[in-house]
């Protein structure tokens, strides 16, 4: 198997593929402080306020922005390879294609919530 | 379906509890948008209501199906020596089996 990243010339398709496991590993480093932020948001009045400040922080800002793009560019990709399963946009054109407006998607949503968080 | 097939399966529950995850998802975001949470008791009003409850009691369960078999494909197509690749999947098993315990754990409280 030839798997050594530095000598792989990436299409754009490859690129989108490795950010959808990229993001994916993020996200699973992210479940146990989110499940634990949700359990003490759950917690009583006094947890939900701890996390809500916790939240409010600057640096916990940024990697919930982090998180957020990840979420949009894994959630985008997803659909993307779903659609890709049932045999549409399977050519090379349109999954160039497809996979620019992915990644065009993805970083829409972080300027989104970036106007969002501000 | 034998041991050697498990390959399809989890191709296909990786892709069923996708669609289950983005459904839910985007259910949570219009929510979100319709009648924002604004106290402890508005939030735990969303999780106490038996439709919701049980819809984010079934997307932790495929959350946790979907990062199991996604982590593991990841760590197994770059992690070769058997013995660093075990420790790994055991790590993942347990933070992904800890998160679900502790959140089933609050979720059956709140829904109780």
């Amino acid at each position: 198997m030839f798997l050594d990243l530095k000598r792989i010339h990436l299409p754009v398709m490859a690129v989108l593929s490795l950010g959808h496991r990229m993001t994916g590993v993020l996200m699973f480093l992210a479940i146990p402080f989110s499940a634990y932020l949700f359990n003490l948001s759950l917690s009583g009045p006094q947890g939900y306020a701890a996390v809500l400040s916790l939240l409010q922080q600057s640096g916990v800002r940024v990697l919930l922005i982090l998180l957020l793009w990840s979420l949009a560019h894994h959630f985008f990709a997803g659909i993307r390879f779903l659609l890709i399963d049932f045999d549409i946009g399977v050519d090379l054109y349109r999954g160039r294609r497809s996979a620019w407006v992915v990644i065009a998607a993805g970083v829409l949503t972080l300027f989104t919530g970036v106007l969002l968080a501000l | 379906m034998n041991r050697r097939a498990y390959g399809l399966r989890d191709w296909l529950l990786q892709r069923i509890s996708a669609v289950y995850l983005a459904l839910y998802l985007l259910l949570f975001l219009a929510a979100v948008i319709i009648a924002p949470p604004h106290s402890y008791k508005d939030w735990r009003g969303w999780m106490a209501g038996p439709w919701f409850g049980m819809a984010t009691v079934l997307f932790f369960i495929a959350l946790l199906i979907h990062a199991w078999v996604g982590v593991r494909d990841v760590i197994m197509d770059y992690v070769h020596p058997v013995a660093v690749r075990l420790l790994l999947l055991s790590l993942v098993a347990g933070v992904l089996l800890g998160s679900l315990f502790g959140v089933m754990a609050t979720l059956a409280e709140v829904l109780a």
